[in-house]
């Protein structure tokens, strides 16, 4: 029973590890132009290199490329980036009404999701929509700074907690 | 035709990038405290960079400098944030602390006005103790 449950991890880290050269290849190529023998020869021993080190340090999983939810991933990144030009247009509105216009206040936020990638995406999404930082992540809560109230009510509204949660499913 | 369009599109993301850096850099001049300054300097890394170098990639062309173009962007949009992160989260080790432990008295769940280095900054929430 163990032998075969190490046998499977090993088949899945073999696929993240061709994930990752096939990612990083297309890295290469796209960014060197040059198509001579030799050069793709290097491309392809740095590839290798950056895999194998990779693997010493165990971080090629499901983790690092989360291609479980790529599909969900986009979709919700297209529904991330209405929200960040929605804000950048309340934060630009801020910065020319000046200081009267903002009231910054800041609030611990719970955070229901329970695996570290979904909290990363989550903490991050907080940040990259302007108005709102996420100033540290804890068990079960966020700590956010945010520009106006509006802000922190909108986090607590759990919408965007819900769109990440679905993304782990 | 449609390369005039083009570029008349790309002018316009261009210019209303830049619209959006320099709404940035106002923000930072003008807001108050550390941490209202940093979600105005989030506005150049988001949108502001993200109309020019979309601006940028409607003149490039079909081509590798699309895909570099591309790769820009993917790498700002998943490093400006943690490198904001890591910014307040610094912020929050050092005495610029949220809460008000470091006037030294803290009073839980009190409103108002709290310390010298961030006079508009309130607390919704308890002292914040990490």
């Amino acid at each position: 029973m163990t032998t075969k449950k190490s046998v499977k991890a090993t088949d899945s880290g073999l696929r993240y590890s061709l994930y990752l050269s096939l990612v990083l290849g297309l890295i290469w190529l796209g960014n060197s132009g040059h198509y001579s023998p030799l050069l793709l020869a290097f491309g392809a021993l740095s590839v290798f290199l950056v895999v194998w080190i990779a693997r010493r340090m165990r971080v090629v999983d499901g983790e690092s490329q989360p291609f479980h939810m790529s599909f969900r991933l986009l979709a919700y990144y297209g529904w991330l980036f209405r929200k960040i030009v929605e804000s950048n247009i309340k934060v630009a509105g801020c910065a020319w009404r000046g200081r009267s216009a903002i009231s910054p206040v800041s609030a611990r936020v719970p955070c229901a999701l329970q695996s570290d990638l979904s909290r990363v995406i989550y903490a991050n999404s907080i940040t990259l929509t302007p108005g709102t930082v996420t100033v540290s992540l804890d068990k079960g809560e966020l700590l956010v700074h945010a520009l106006t109230e509006s802000g922190i009510a909108e986090l607590q509204t759990g919408e965007m907690e819900g769109r990440v949660a679905r993304l782990d499913q | 035709m449609i390369e005039s369009a083009v570029s008349v599109l790309a002018a316009m993301m261009l210019g209303l990038g830049s619209f959006f850096m320099i709404s940035g850099a106002l923000g930072i001049l003008r807001f108050p405290d550390f941490y209202s300054r940093m979600h105005a300097a989030s506005m150049t890394d988001t949108l502001g960079t993200y109309l020019i170098i979309g601006g940028l990639m409607f003149t490039a062309g079909w081509g590798l400098p699309l895909f570099k173009l591309t790769l820009i962007l993917v790498f700002i949009f998943f490093t400006s944030p943690t490198a904001g992160h890591a910014l307040a989260k610094s912020a929050q080790l050092s005495e610029l602390r949220l809460g008000g432990e470091q006037s030294g008295s803290a009073k839980p769940g009190a409103g108002g006005v709290h310390s010298d280095q961030h006079p508009d900054s309130r607390d919704l929430a308890r002292a914040d103790r990490v």
